[in-house]
């Protein structure tokens, strides 16, 4: 497969980037996009020029490490999957694929295609966590009875990997979804509910401040997120977040 | 409280409680509107009604210019900070891909009913305080169906109300249904508000225009 890469190269934060062309050949079908990259690099390598920096570490769709905005979509045309779960089957031969780092004021570059989502971190240190005695008297989680569907609710959103493609799909650069399914995984169960009050107060306080847009309710986020979150962890985010701002 | 004020939540539960509001009172509008089709006695007495009512001229209609002001300058704030939270653009953006175009351009579709407002309040607003207050013309309850019906004889007007109408039809598609997911109502009963929301969409343009084109197409004949 030949194909003609538009990568967007951007040498640190502060300096101003440019698209490249990189023509490529010799691309099977059964490659990942990050395999397809990485011939990329080994060609620019060999010829002493500077690869490509780009996020990646499990590549099996786990760490949300890998980014990428592909031909207009987070993580590519594919559904449910991240970057390094994407193959080049789902391209042509003769293709031009544009490649660009997540875009958001959240989320800057530091090169090339590489952009720093430690907001995401600030958000989940804001309040993602309970508060436990590990002193050695901790009750063990599955003493406590759940309901299944509730159970299976903070399971889904806690399948949250964090990789940012609801923030770099939505029009808007929300935070909405992640910030939601961060909320959410603690808010239905029943050891999350202690500090429910202040972690979504919290949470939200954080996402406003590192500059995310606001959720318009489009939808892209939940259709572009590798992992299903689904838009009714913003509705309970929403709901949890007014009966904190009454209870105060 | 102060918090709750500055935050993104707080913002679009006020673009949804203020654009419910208008859904509202376009059922009202609507309503009072179709009669004209039906009866021009009934709408003459409403719109009479509507025009020197006391409650209506000096709490509703300033109730209903706050919900339009705050909903419009809101959605106008809102778009500024959306597009500041990606101060680069994509180069490509295929955002067809994943959320409708109605859903994505509701700025659009809001600043035609905003420039349709403006025209609307001239050609009614503006008409009723001239002949109550700068002409202190006296109460008349027999005029409103025949000033109504002559507005709407021009093509253009009738066709400007009418793509307004379409546009209008386009915001609430997506912002009705959109306001209760932001009030966090999310649940079995989503599918049927979706459905609710959508056909009254479809149904309070519809009877606009057919008003209009009725109007046109039925002149008063002197």
């Amino acid at each position: 497969m030949k194909l003609l890469l538009k990568i967007w190269r951007q040498q640190n934060a502060s300096s101003k980037g440019k698209f490249v062309d990189y023509p490529i050949s010799g691309i099977e079908g059964d490659m990942s996009f990050l395999e397809m990259l990485d011939v990329l690099n080994q060609q620019l390598i060999d010829k002493g020029e500077e690869p490509v920096v780009f996020d990646h570490d499990c590549r099996e769709g786990i760490c949300g490490t890998c980014s990428l905005q592909i031909n207009g979509e987070p993580h590519g045309p594919d559904r449910l999957i991240t970057t390094c779960q994407l193959h080049m089957r789902m391209f042509k031969d003769g293709d031009t694929i544009v490649i660009e780092p997540f875009r958001a004021k959240a989320f800057p570059v530091i090169k090339d295609l590489m952009v720093d989502r430690s907001a995401f971190d600030r958000i989940q240190q804001a309040g993602g966590y309970i508060s436990v005695n590990t002193s050695g008297n901790t009750v063990d989680a599955n003493t406590i009875p759940i309901e299944k569907t509730k159970a299976d609710d903070a399971f889904n959103a806690a399948a949250c990997i964090g990789c940012g493609a609801c923030v770099a799909a939505c029009k808007n650069a929300s935070a909405m979804l992640f910030t939601s399914a961060k909320v959410s995984q603690f808010a239905l169960l029943p050891q999350g509910r202690v500090e429910a009050t202040q972690r979504v107060l919290s949470m939200v306080r954080q996402m406003d401040l590192e500059g995310f847009g606001n959720c318009t309710n489009t939808g892209a986020c939940e259709v572009e997120c590798p992992k299903g979150i689904s838009l009714e962890n913003i509705a309970r985010m929403n709901r949890e977040y007014l009966m904190a701002s009454v209870k105060g | 409280m102060s918090g709750f004020a500055k935050s993104s939540i707080a913002r679009k539960v006020v673009m949804a409680l203020s654009g419910l509001f208008l859904v509202i009172f376009l059922a009202l509008h609507v309503t009072i509107n179709f009669t004209s089709v039906l009866s021009p006695d009934t709408f003459n007495a409403w719109s009479h009604f509507m025009g020197y009512n006391l409650l209506v001229q000096y709490l509703m209609q300033p109730i209903l210019v706050a919900g339009v002001v705050v909903h419009f300058v809101m959605g106008i704030a809102l778009e500024i900070q959306n597009r500041q939270a990606r101060s680069i653009r994509y180069a490509r953006y295929n955002g067809g891909a994943n959320a409708p175009w109605v859903s994505r351009n509701m700025i659009i579709t809001g600043l035609v009913v905003l420039a349709f407002l403006g025209l609307h309040m001239y050609d009614f607003w503006a008409h009723e305080m001239v002949y109550k207050y700068l002409e202190a013309n006296p109460e008349d309850p027999t005029r409103y169906y025949g000033e109504t019906v002559e507005k709407f004889h021009p093509i253009w007007r009738t066709g400007l109300y009418v793509v307004a109408f379409v546009l209008l039809a386009l915001h609430l598609w997506h912002g009705f249904a959109s306001s209760f997911q932001t009030m966090g109502i999310n649940n079995k009963y989503s599918a049927a508000i979706r459905s609710f929301t959508r056909l009254y969409a479809i149904v309070v343009p519809l009877l606009f225009i057919i008003v209009a084109l009725y109007h046109h197409f039925n002149p008063i004949t002197h």
